[in-house]
C-alpha cells in the first residue's frame, strides 16, 4: 500500500500548480525572456538558501545573511573602484572584486560560526546582533547613500548577470549547480549525514564522536561562502549597494527552506525542497505582477499563508509518525 | 475485595497486527498487581488502555462494573485513574509545586495562591521522605527526584487506581525505600495499585497478584508467595533459564588500557586502572559515585579531565573523543534515548554514524545496507525493516542496534554503561553471551552497573567506587554482593544499611 506523500511531493505539487496557473492567467508568463528573469532574480535568494538548508538542518539559524550581503556588495565595490587607478578597468579588477565577495562571505560565516560554537552564544542572538552590525556598517560606508561602482566597470561586469547561455544566464547556471551539489553533499556524503545527526539529536552525534561543533562551523563558513556567491551575481545587476540592499533576503531564504519541507527544527534536510521553495515564492511574486488579478501588494501576505500552510502540513506529518 | 479496574476481553490491533489476544485482568482496591512479562509481550499497551489512552479493539473497560470508555487520559484521570509513564510528564521550567497542581491550580479569588501550593506540595514531598524543595525547578532535579514529583502529583490527584510502568527504574535504594513505604500506605488506604518492573525481586516484595503475558496473551496469574523470581522469569520467557551468565573462561592476556590519576572536577577523583586483553572489567557502586563520569571520561567525553591514559603503551590525550575513538576505545552509554541513538533516524544512518569514514566520501549505501545485514544477523536485532525509525524498536532491540552501533567501529576496549537497563530476561542472557564472546576474541570489557548480580555474574575483577574515588577491588571467587557492597558504603556503614543495599542495589 503505497500512497502518495503529500508532506514530501507537496512543494512541487504547489509549484506544478502555480505554473499551470501563471501559464492560464498570462500567456507571458511561460516566455523564456520572463523565465530567464524569475529564475535569476531567484538566484541571490536560492544560492543562500541552500546555504540556509545546512544550517537550520544542523539544528541553527542565520539571520544575518541579508545585513552581510549587503556589506559584502558594499565592499566589493569600494575595492573594486579603488582598484580601477592601480589596475585599470578590465576583468582582472573584476577577479579581484569577485575573490573579496568570496573571503568576506566565507570570513563572515567563519565569524558567525566561531561565536556560536567556540563562545557558545545562541545562533539566533549571534546572527541578530552580526545583522545589525552588517547593515549599520554599509550604511555607514556608503554615507547613507549608495556605493556605485566605476560605470566602465559596470559595464565590464555586466554580463555576469545579463548573459549566459541563451537565456538561461549566469546566475541561473550557478545556482543550478550550487542546488545539484548541495543536494548531493546532504545526502551523500559524511558531512550532510553529520548536519542531520547533530539536528536530530547533538548529544547522540557528540557521543558517536561526531566532531558536532566543526561541523556546526562549517555549515556557517558554507552558508558566508554562498552569501559572497550570491553577492558577486548581484553586483552587476544594479551596480551598487546602499543600505537598503538585501532587506529581508534571511526572512526569504528561511521561508524558502521551510516552505521546502526541512523543518526549523533541525534534524531533516531537503535541498531540493529548498529550491522548490525558492522557486514557489519567486513565481507568486511574478504571477501577481503578470495577471492583474490580486494586488501585487499582497504578495507579502500570499508568501505568508504559502508559509504558514508548509508548517502545518509538516505537522500533520509528525503526527502520523507519532502513531 | 472489589474490582476497581477491568479488563474484560481485551483485544488490540496495530493496523493488521493484533498485539493482545483476550486479556481478562482486574485491579482490585487494596491490592498491589504486578504485570510482567519480556519487552514487546503487550505490559505497555495493557497500560495504556486501562489509562485511557488507547481504546480496546474488541472487549472493555470496566470501571466500578460499568462499561468506562476513557477517550483520554486526562478523562480517565478525572475518574481517579491515573498513569505514571516513565518518560515523565513535567514542565521543566515550572516548579514542583507548579507541576504538581498544574491544571488545578489553586486559587484565591482570580489570583493563584503559591503559598498554599508551595505548602500542600511540601506536605506531599515529606511524606513520600524526600526532600525537595517545592520552589525547585524541574530542571534542575535529578532524574529520581523528578520521579519523586511524579508520584506527588498522582497522590495529590486523589488517585483510586494508580498505574506505574517501571517506577523503581530510575530511583537510588533510599528513595526505592520511600517508594515501597508510599505502595504499602496506598494498599492500606484501599487504592488499587499496578505496576510493571523487570526487577523480580520487587515484584516478589511487592504483589499481592501476579500476571504474566508473554507475546500478547496472559501466560500465568498468581497470588503472593505462590511464584517464585526463578519461576516468574521461566513464565514470562517460556522456557527454563540456566545458565544466565556465561562461564567465565577467558584467558586474560597483556595489559591493553591503563589510567593513571584520572580526574574529572566534581566526579572522578584520581582513579587508576589496568584493563587487559580478554578481560571483563566490571566497575560498581552507588548511582552518583562516579562510575558513568570515569568510563566517559576514558572515552573522552568529559572536558576538564586530567591525568594519564595510555592504550597498548601508547599515551592517548583526554578529553577527545576522536583520539580515544583512534586508540580503539568505544562507549556504549546508558542513556540510549538521548545519547545513544537518533530515535527518529532510521536503523541504518544509526548503524553506520560512528563510523561513517568507513563508508567513503560518498557513502556507499550498498555497503551500509550490507552492513545493517550483518549486524541484524549478529546481534539478532528484530525489526521490520531497516528503514523503519530506531525509536520505534523496542528496549531490547534498541540496545542491540547501540551494541551494533558501537562494535562498528571495531573497537579494542569496549566500556559499556549498564548494558540492560530496561530490557527483558532474555534479552539479557544475549547481551551477556555477548560480552563474553567480545572478552574472548581479545577484547579489553568494562561493564558498569547497578545490578549486582550483572556485576557478580559477568566480571573477571570488580572495582567498587566511592564518592568518586576507587575505594577497592574484588577479583576471582571473592566476588561477592557482601564484598562489594562493604566497599561501595564505605567500612564505617552500619550493617543494617549495607543489608539493605544488598536487597536493593540502586
Amino acid at each position: 500500500m503505497r500512497r502518495i506523500d503529500f508532506h514530501l511531493l507537496g512543494p512541487l505539487i504547489a509549484l506544478i500548480a502555480l505554473i499551470i496557473i501563471g501559464a492560464l492567467l498570462n500567456p507571458a508568463f511561460l516566455a523564456p525572456a520572463n523565465l530567464s528573469n524569475v529564475l535569476a532574480r531567484s538566484a541571490f535568494i536560492g544560492l543562500i538558501a541552500v546555504g540556509m538548508t545546512f544550517v537550520i538542518t544542523q539544528g541553527g539559524l542565520d539571520l544575518s545573511v541579508g545585513s552581510m550581503a549587503a556589506f559584502i556588495a558594499g565592499i566589493t565595490i569600494m575595492a573594486m573602484n579603488a582598484l580601477v587607478p592601480i589596475t585599470g578597468v578590465n576583468w582582472g579588477t573584476i577577479i579581484i572584486g569577485m575573490m573579496v565577495a568570496m573571503a568576506g562571505g566565507l570570513a563572515a560565516g567563519l565569524f558567525n560560526g566561531a561565536l556560536i560554537t567556540r563562545a557558545r552564544i545562541e545562533p539566533f542572538i549571534v546572527t541578530l546582533g552580526t545583522m545589525g552590525i552588517y547593515r549599520s556598517l554599509v550604511t555607514w560606508l556608503s554615507d547613507g547613500g549608495t556605493l556605485s561602482l566605476d560605470s566602465g566597470l559596470r559595464t565590464l561586469y555586466r554580463p555576469v548577470y545579463f548573459s549566459g547561455i541563451g537565456w538561461i544566464t549566469w546566475p541561473i547556471i550557478t545556482f543550478a549547480i550550487v542546488a545539484i551539489l548541495g543536494e548531493w553533499m546532504m545526502r551523500h556524503t559524511r558531512f550532510g549525514r553529520h548536519v542531520e545527526a547533530i539536528g536530530s539529536n547533538d548529544r547522540v552525534a557528540r557521543y558517536s564522536a561526531v566532531d558536532v561543533e566543526g561541523v556546526r562551523l562549517a555549515s556557517y563558513v558554507l552558508l558566508g561562502g554562498l552569501v559572497g556567491l550570491a553577492t558577486i551575481l548581484y553586483v552587476p545587476r544594479l551596480g551598487s549597494a546602499s543600505g537598503s540592499t538585501g532587506v529581508l533576503w534571511e526572512l526569504e531564504a528561511i521561508a524558502a527552506v521551510i516552505i521546502g519541507g526541512t523543518m526549523l527544527k533541525g534534524g531533516t534536510g531537503r535541498v531540493w525542497g529548498t529550491v522548490v521553495g525558492v522557486l514557489i515564492l519567486s513565481m507568486i511574486d511574478n504571477i501577481l505582477n503578470l495577471a492583474d488579478l490580486v494586488s501585487p501588494y499582497l504578495n507579502g501576505a500570499i508568501q505568508g499563508v504559502i508559509i504558514v500552510l508548509a508548517v502545518v502540513l509538516q505537522r500533520e506529518k509528525r503526527a502520523t509518525d507519532n502513531r | 475485595m472489589e474490582t476497581v479496574l477491568e479488563l474484560s476481553g481485551v483485544t488490540r490491533c496495530f493496523g493488521p497486527v493484533e498485539v493482545l489476544h483476550g486479556i481478562d485482568l482486574g485491579l482490585r482496591a487494596g491490592e498491589v498487581h504486578a504485570l510482567i512479562g519480556e519487552n514487546g509481550a503487550g505490559k505497555s499497551t495493557i497500560m495504556k488502555i486501562l489509562g485511557g489512552y488507547l481504546a480496546p479493539t474488541e472487549g472493555q473497560v470496566l470501571l466500578d462494573g460499568s462499561p468506562a470508555a476513557f477517550s483520554s487520559g486526562p478523562e480517565a484521570e478525572a475518574r481517579g485513574v491515573v498513569v505514571i509513564h516513565q518518560e515523565f510528564n513535567l514542565a521543566p521550567d515550572l516548579t514542583v509545586a507548579d507541576n504538581i497542581f498544574l491544571g488545578r491550580e489553586m486559587t484565591r479569588g482570580w489570583r493563584l495562591d503559591h503559598a498554599a501550593m508551595r505548602r500542600a506540595a511540601g506536605d506531599l514531598l515529606e511524606e513520600l521522605d524526600t526532600r525537595i524543595d517545592p520552589r525547585a525547578r524541574i530542571r534542575d532535579l535529578s532524574v529520581p527526584d523528578r520521579q519523586m514529583v511524579e508520584i506527588a502529583k498522582a497522590l495529590s490527584r486523589n488517585a483510586r487506581v494508580l498505574i506505574m510502568d517501571e517506577p523503581s527504574a530510575a530511583l537510588t535504594h533510599r528513595e526505592v525505600d520511600a517508594l515501597y513505604a508510599q505502595v504499602d500506605r496506598l494498599r492500606a488506604e484501599g487504592v488499587a495499585l499496578m505496576f510493571c518492573s523487570h526487577r523480580l525481586d520487587e515484584v516478589a516484595r511487592l504483589a499481592d497478584r501476579i500476571t504474566v503475558l508473554r507475546d500478547g496473551s496472559v501466560v500465568s496469574r498468581a497470588t503472593r508467595g505462590e511464584m517464585t523470581e526463578d519461576q516468574m522469569a521461566t513464565a514470562m520467557v517460556g522456557r527454563e533459564l540456566t545458565d544466565f551468565f556465561p562461564p567465565k573462561d577467558t584467558l586474560t592476556g597483556n595489559v591493553l588500557l591503563e589510567v593513571q590519576d584520572l580526574s574529572v572536577p566534581g566526579a572522578v577523583d584520581d582513579a587508576s586502572l589496568t584493563l587487559h586483553r580478554g578481560e571483563v572489567l566490571g566497575i560498581a557502586g552507588l548511582v552518583g559515585a562516579g562510575r558513568t563520569e570515569l568510563a566517559e571520561a576514558i572515552a573522552g567525553l568529559r572536558p576538564g579531565s586530567t591525568g594519564r591514559m595510555t592504550v597498548s603503551g601508547e599515551a592517548v590525550p583526554l578529553a577527545d573523543v576522536r583520539a580515544a575513538g583512534r586508540a580503539g576505545i568505544a562507549y556504549l552509554t546508558e542513556d540510549r534515548k538521548e545519547a545513544g541513538l537518533l530515535l527518529t533516524k532510521p536503523l541504518t544512518e544509526n548503524l553506520t554514524l560512528a563510523a561513517l569514514d568507513r563508508f567513503g566520501f560518498r557513502i556507499d549505501r550498498a555497503a551500509e545496507a550490507r552492513a545493517m545485514d550483518d549486524a541484524t544477523r549478529e546481534f539478532d536485532i528484530r525489526a521490520a525493516s531497516p528503514d523503519m525509525p530506531a525509536g520505534a524498536l523496542s528496549g531490547g532491540n534498541q540496545q542491540k542496534l547501540l551494541l551494533a552501533k558501537t562494535m562498528l567501529t571495531e573497537p579494542q576496549i569496549v566500556l559499556i554503561d549498564e548494558p540492560t537497563r530496561g530490557i527483558d530476561v532474555g534479552t539479557k542472557r544475549q547481551i551477556y553471551a555477548f560480552i563474553r564472546r567480545l572478552a574472548a576474541e581479545g577484547h579489553g570489557i568494562i561493564v558498569i552497573s547497578s545490578e549486582l548480580p550483572e556485576v557478580i555474574g559477568l566480571a573477571d575483577r570488580v572495582l567498587v567506587m566511592r564518592q568518586g574515588r576507587i575505594a577497592g577491588e574484588v577479583e576471582g571467587d571473592v566476588i561477592t554482593e557482601e564484598g562489594i557492597v562493604r566497599l561501595a558504603m564505605g567500612v564505617g556503614a552500619d550493617h543494617h544499611d549495607a543489608e539493605h543495599k544488598n536487597r536493593e542495589p540502586a
